[in-house]
């Protein structure tokens, strides 16, 4: 795949975000809010970092994502159809009986999603069980999992992290979507997880904190963590749940809700300009 | 005469040793339990393919379903009770949702975990694996079984659950016995009535058989030591010739073998049924021995149950 530069990616972030509203109103249902706050993290990691064939999607060596919060997948369907995974027009199927894009991930469902989820927490395990398998086949392939910052309040994360580290896995990396919003209201409120990078420190992985935004902190932090050897490394990236749509910038309540038709349009004005 | 004793797990154990020599590919995962669980015995010769995760279940098949998405055979292995109960989401959502090739072994299964009380006697376990959409759910009725089953979950794909028991009890199976997952053992025939059993207590049915001829009553036992896929022709063939079914499984009545067979049962060939097995309560500590008097698992049990639905025929 060519490397596009930061214009470029910028402009698919756009084009993520506009698909993103399109099809969770087109559904009717869906998760936004944190699929919106994931644009930057996944368009990097889909058209700048990774090592993957969208036409091969079972090429022995590509590396793995696997979307711990698969509530997310609009992000990852959109990411994925514009990598060429599918066409872009398939997108708007999103949650319709007998699509491939099924309301949470389905690996059986659709090729290149690497194993289903939805139920919270599983990801990094997971992770961790592919990048053993990456070791003791002598593989470079490296795994990578989002997680949501909610999400972190499910034991089974706290269990895979002290795994990765007690068998160094370096070839992990996690990336924390740190919106600070989750569907009861504040992740602080509802159940504190701060201090967050404090405790991934403690628990021996490499630790960076970056803007979730800004594609060359996400870039650079991608580039850091392949780097980082002897310990998994985990990208805590601070963002802003629904990102991009100025009414669901920092609002609870669009985790799990669709856009109107009214809302819609509104969103796309804000992306593209009233002309569109 | 004196009966060879060995615990399931011993053929768990076996079996892996010997996959360890055979397939490069087969990982053992195990959750603080080796050496009670029989995975050390692999771990001791393979320890570059062995990965203690520590107590804790969830992570445990969920780094073996990234196992397996690398190409891997991993047996995760533990307690029946901890793995089948508090680790079933990662089993259903992760393993079998995405029909990821995990085999999953469960120790101390039935009332084998005896003088460890109700927490560690695992009697849900089959029903709770059984329910699950691309499962396959294996019993082992004795250590020859045991082994034989675990090498042969290897060589299919998808999720295995594999039950084994603590307690030493009567090998009574011959190496050269036919096994193959899916296929009931019939080890005795017989025309009145037919005992479907899984897991050690398959030689309290033969015992029932023994006791029952000297009766007059002709038995046939069946050892159906996988309970999904359940061998449907050899029970529908039970049902059609013997007119009378009893299940015999060291779990809780509800949802296993018993509720395997009935189901069945009830759609093709409605006949008198008795399900044994625990009676929708948690039991108590002692050692099995007792325990398998004191509720019902002996063969004389087997025998009242087979007086009571040949009373029903």
């Amino acid at each position: 795949m060519n490397s596009p530069s930061l214009e470029k990616l910028t402009e698919i972030c756009r084009d993520v975000r506009a698909d993103i509203v399109k099809m969770t109103a087109a559904a009717g249902s869906g998760h936004p809010g944190g699929s919106l706050s994931a644009v930057e993290l996944m368009t990097v990691l889909y058209f700048k970092v990774m090592n993957h064939r969208p036409n091969q999607v079972d090429w022995p060596e590509r590396d793995r994502f696997f979307l711990s919060k698969g509530h997310a997948c609009p992000v990852v369907y959109s990411v994925m159809a514009r990598a060429g995974y599918f066409p872009v027009e398939e997108l708007i199927t999103l949650r319709k009986c007998g699509t491939r894009l099924q309301g949470h991930p389905s690996c059986k469902a659709l090729p290149g999603i690497e194993v289903s989820s939805g139920s919270l927490g599983q990801g990094l395990s997971i992770a961790n069980g592919v990048a053993l398998a990456a070791k003791l086949n002598k593989k470079d392939f490296r795994a990578y999992v989002l997680m949501g910052d909610g999400e972190l309040q499910e034991g089974q994360i706290w269990e895979a992290m002290m795994t990765s580290a007690h068998y160094k896995l370096d070839n992990v990396c996690a990336i924390v979507d740190y919106n600070g919003l989750q569907i009861d209201g504040d992740v602080e409120a509802v159940m504190g997880i701060a201090p967050l990078a404090q405790k991934w420190r403690a628990f021996n992985w490499h630790t960076i904190e970056i803007d979730g935004h800004d594609l060359a902190q996400v870039l650079a932090a991608f580039e850091e963590a392949k780097a980082t050897k002897g310990k998994p490394s985990v990208i805590i990236a601070k963002t802003i749940k629904g990102k991009g749509i100025s009414f669901m910038e920092n609002v609870a309540g669009w985790h799990g809700k669709a856009p109107n038709s009214e809302e819609l349009q509104k969103a796309l004005d804000e992306l593209y300009g009233r002309e569109n | 005469m004196s009966i060879k004793m060995l615990p399931t797990r011993d053929g768990y154990g076996n079996g892996l040793v010997e996959l360890g020599a055979t397939n490069p590919d087969v990982i053992v995962l195990d959750a603080d339990l080796a050496k009670s669980t029989r995975s050390d015995w692999f771990a001791n010769k393979y320890p570059d393919r062995f990965f203690d995760i520590g107590i804790a279940e969830q992570d445990m098949v969920g780094t073996a379903a990234g196992l397996a998405l690398g190409g891997k055979i991993p047996f995760a292995t533990t307690y029946a009770v901890f793995v089948a109960g508090r680790a079933w989401d990662q089993i259903r959502t992760t393993v079998c949702y995405s029909d990821l090739n995990v085999k999953i072994a469960g120790a101390h299964g039935g009332i084998s975990a005896g003088g460890d009380g109700a927490t560690h006697q695992s009697l849900e376990d089959i029903a709770l694996m059984r329910v699950l959409p691309n499962m396959h759910v294996i019993v082992p009725c004795d250590a020859i079984e045991a082994k034989k089953a675990t090498i042969a979950v290897a060589g299919i794909h998808g999720p295995c659950y594999l039950r084994f028991a603590r307690e030493a009890t009567p090998v009574f199976t011959a190496e050269e016995d036919f096994f193959a997952i899916g296929k009931a053992n019939v080890l005795q025939n017989g025309s009145d009535v037919a005992v479907i059993a899984c897991g050690p207590v398959v030689y309290e049915a033969l015992l029932a058989h023994d006791q029952l001829k000297e009766m007059g009553i002709s038995a046939r036992i069946i050892n159906m030591h996988t309970v999904k896929p359940l061998d449907e022709e050899v029970v529908l063939a039970a049902a059609q010739e013997t007119g009378a079914i009893v299940t015999i499984e060291e779990a809780q009545v509800y949802g296993g073998l018993g509720g395997a067979v009935a189901e069945l049962l009830v759609k093709n060939k409605p006949v008198p049924v008795e399900m044994m097995g625990v009676m929708d309560t948690f039991l108590e500590c002692g050692t099995p021995e007792e325990l398998a008097v004191k509720y019902g698992f002996t063969a004389k049990d087997i025998v009242a149950a087979v007086k009571r639905v040949l009373a029903r025929k």
